[in-house]
């Protein structure tokens, strides 16, 4: 059986996840001579991941084409497993 | 009478026969060697004497022996005619030898004493040496006042530390108990100031490879704070798999807990020592490659099945009929996303394993036996055609990200134009640039979206080629079998967009000559002074120049000069403004094809990965028995040390060189000026002066 990845939920969580990254956590940072730098370093590096994750699931999201798989894994996956 | 003495052992045989031809045989010469050498006092040599004794009859005799004793260089000694004489001579010589020997001793003894407390204190000795020479280097550089009784230093200091440095200078003055107190003063200049940037043990190694390239002008941006981040980034798309990543974060980890450990700090090869001063470089790279490898799903070239696969076989096979039959026939079918069930939303984190490379070759049995111990769904990572996909999915993602750093990298200009009071850059420089930039290259990065947002299998066949879209664009034609990506793309959009960035040109070209052209023709009339903002440089006005100690002299070090005439034409502002021009539109191309390294990287990463795996690491699987045990030993041995060999330190290094690359050159060439100095400040450290 196999479960149908929605789109909606990751998309969500993982731009929550960021944002809380890269907006909520700046302001948390306690003060000291290096706050200036941990913001920007937060801030960066949401903004950096965040655009990797997006691009590889909006990639993936409506697929122009189909795996290529050989004859022996298919004929192993559906008749001995499915 | 006798004559004795000692000769050199060389010349005995020449005596004798002198002696004998000389006297006609009145003489008895007797010659002895002497137990052991003896130095020579003329020489220094150590020579074994031979001791002569020759006794004779007459005076004239006595003589002629003398003089030929003379001739060959004897030591003559004298021989005491009598017994009692002799041994008289004997007691006394022997205890003066023993007195000598005895304050030799003594002197011996002496010596080694100073010598052993002198060894105490040769290192304290040293390094006051040391520093009595830097401070006397320092001094030096001073000049004598008009009084001669006091030096004047004229020295770059930070506003921020000038208490400090009035302080110091105050105890130095009362330590020294002198009776005139040393001051220092602030003196105007107009030569630019070195640069200080203040670090830490984390950031400093981050600002030397921005420094290596060009240390700031002197208050301008420093994409040091950024490159923090965006530089670990772009290595790790480059090198993007789970395994390495982690295996790089563990040695810079060990590498960080134990940075204060002596033997780490000390170490003597000069490639250890750069590995460890960009111990946390390399500690971010790692963490970020952990990050993108399980983005690109790659771990020692494995996929790794964190969510079930997207795609179903089953429902394929169903729709399509694939019998046992069909299959045999058919050595590769590809399932088809148009088809309900087949394909089931996309991979939340990440690439789906299906689209990762699988081994080709496998028996089958072997499949069997050893998936029993993995989940059934690791078998989707076995696509023939995965490359299409990555490469298409990775040369988007270099050209997104590779135009979203050069965008912030323009954006990072406004701080420049803004600190340095030249806003009519911001309206004359940067906006022109920004739209030049996204008008094209930003269009381009919506194509990509909107291209995976809109388009689906449903419309597979006839999906639009956004390549040739954006060709035609710029040649204001069309394909027919080109379909546009939405309605009112090619006449209204496309065609304003390319207007737009072919009107910022020649705003970028003659907006900022033309201003400061008319700027100084409405300040000519009335001024004879300089005008400040003329350089596309900032001028320091008083107040940011350097504060200075009285003085004639400069410091060494820098390498400012004083700007030169005000007067700088109008023709050379326009030269500058043009090569600016042209470097940046046709920097927007070339910069953003060269992020297609980004892809090309990351794809030679995963082929080496995955052939080092397919080729090592597979054949110690090969047998399943207790033999296969043993063999995969050594075989694993051989798969780790190609490892860090090759896909670590090699790939490593040139991703690390591509990154730097891609952030010095793409990256800096939109907003940093790189032509300052690094302020050297005298320090105790033995480098700086020695």
């Amino acid at each position: 059986a196999m479960t149908a990845h929605s789109f909606a939920l990751p998309v969500v969580l993982f731009s929550a996840f960021w944002g809380l990254v890269g907006i909520a956590a700046p302001w948390f940072v306690p003060k000291g001579p290096n706050r200036g730098v941990i913001i920007t370093m937060l801030i960066t590096s949401a903004v950096c991941c965040y655009l990797f994750w997006l691009i590889a699931i909006l990639a993936q999201a409506n697929p122009l084409f189909g795996p290529q798989l050989k004859n022996e894994t298919i004929w192993y996956v559906r008749f001995l497993w499915e | 009478s006798f004559v004795a003495g000692v000769i050199h052992p060389w010349r005995v045989s020449a005596f004798e026969r002198l002696l004998w031809r000389a006297c006609r045989g009145y003489l008895v010469a007797n010659f002895v060697e002497m137990p052991e050498p003896m130095e020579d006092p003329a020489t220094g040599e150590s020579i074994t004497w031979v001791i002569f004794l020759i006794s004779y009859w007459g005076e004239q005799i006595g003589q002629k022996i003398r003089k030929i004793s003379d001739c060959f260089h004897c030591h003559v000694y004298p021989y005491p005619e009598s017994e009692t004489s002799r041994a008289d001579t004997m007691n006394g010589l022997h205890s003066q030898i023993q007195d000598l020997s005895v304050v030799l001793e003594e002197t011996e003894q002496y010596l080694s004493q100073v010598l052993d407390k002198v060894m105490l204190a040769l290192p304290t000795w040293r390094v006051q040496v040391q520093k009595m020479k830097a401070i006397y280097l320092v001094l030096n550089q001073c000049s004598f006042d008009v009084t001669e009784k006091c030096l004047i230093a004229e020295v770059w200091c930070p506003v921020r530390d000038l208490t400090q440095v009035q302080d110091a200078l105050r105890q130095g003055s009362y330590k020294s108990g002198s009776s005139v107190e040393c001051f220092v003063q602030r003196i105007p200049t107009s030569e630019s100031p070195p640069t200080l940037i203040r670090t830490n043990k984390f950031t400093a190694g981050f600002q030397s490879i921005v420094d290596a390239y060009g240390v700031a002008s002197y208050q301008e941006v420093n994409p040091a704070p950024y490159a923090i981040i965006t530089f670990p980034f772009i290595f790790a798309i480059m090198f993007g798999d789970v395994g390495h990543g982690l295996v790089m974060f563990l040695f810079a980890l060990w590498m960080v807990l134990y940075e204060n450990s002596p033997s780490l700090q000390q170490g003597s090869n000069e490639i250890w020592q750069t590995f460890f001063e960009g111990r946390y470089l390399i500690l971010l790279m790692g963490a970020f490659s952990i990050y993108t490898g399980f983005i690109y799903n790659e771990c020692f070239s494995k996929a790794t099945v964190i969510f079930p696969s997207a795609w179903s076989v089953a429902a394929m096979a169903n729709h399509s009929s694939w019998s046992s039959a069909y299959l045999a026939t058919h050595p590769s079918l590809t399932l088809d996303p148009n088809v309900t069930g087949v394909f089931q939303g996309p991979y939340p984190f990440g690439i789906d394993p299906v689209s990762v490379p699988w081994d080709a070759g496998w028996d089958l049995q072997l499949v069997a036996r050893s998936l029993t111990f993995l989940s059934p769904w690791q078998i989707w990572s076995l696509a023939t055609n995965h490359l299409n996909f990555l490469n298409s999915f990775k040369m988007k993602m270099s050209v997104v990200l590779g135009i979203v750093h050069m965008g912030f990298g323009v954006l990072l200009g406004v701080f420049n134009h803004v600190h340095f009071q030249q806003r009519h850059r911001l309206v004359l420089e940067f906006l022109p640039e920004m739209v030049f930039l996204l008008a094209l290259f930003g269009y381009l990065v919506f194509l990509i979206f909107y291209k995976w947002i809109k388009f689906s299998s449903a419309d597979s066949r006839v999906a639009p080629s956004i390549l040739i879209h954006f060709i035609n664009m710029f040649l204001f034609t069309s394909n027919a079998d080109n379909l546009p990506l939405y309605q009112g793309q090619v006449v209204p959009v496309q065609m304003v967009l390319v207007v737009l960035a072919l009107v910022s040109v020649p705003i970028l070209l003659l907006g900022t000559p033309l201003y400061l052209h008319c700027r100084r023709h409405a300040l000519k009339p009335g001024h004879a002074g300089p005008v400040a903002v003329e350089e596309q440089e900032a001028l320091l006005d008083g107040q940011e120049a350097g504060n200075s100690v009285n003085a004639s002299k400069e410091d060494v070090e820098s390498g400012g000069h004083s700007p030169d005439a005000k007067h700088v034409d109008f023709s050379e502002i326009f030269m500058h403004q043009a090569i600016h021009t042209i470097e940046y539109c046709l920097g927007c191309v070339s910069n953003t094809a060269s992020y297609l390294r980004l892809w090309a990287l990351s794809l030679a990463h995963a082929q080496l990965s995955e052939v080092l795996w397919s080729m090592v690491m597979r054949n110690g699987f090969v047998r399943l028995s207790y033999v296969g045990g043993v063999v995969l030993v050594p075989v694993f041995a051989a798969f780790a040390v190609l490892t860090v060999a090759i896909l670590l330190v090699m790939e490593g290094l040139s991703a690390f060189l591509h990154a730097l690359r891609l952030h010095w050159v793409e990256f800096q060439n939109k907003f940093y000026v790189g032509a300052g100095y690094k302020l050297c400040p005298f320090a105790f450290a033995p480098d700086s002066w020695e």
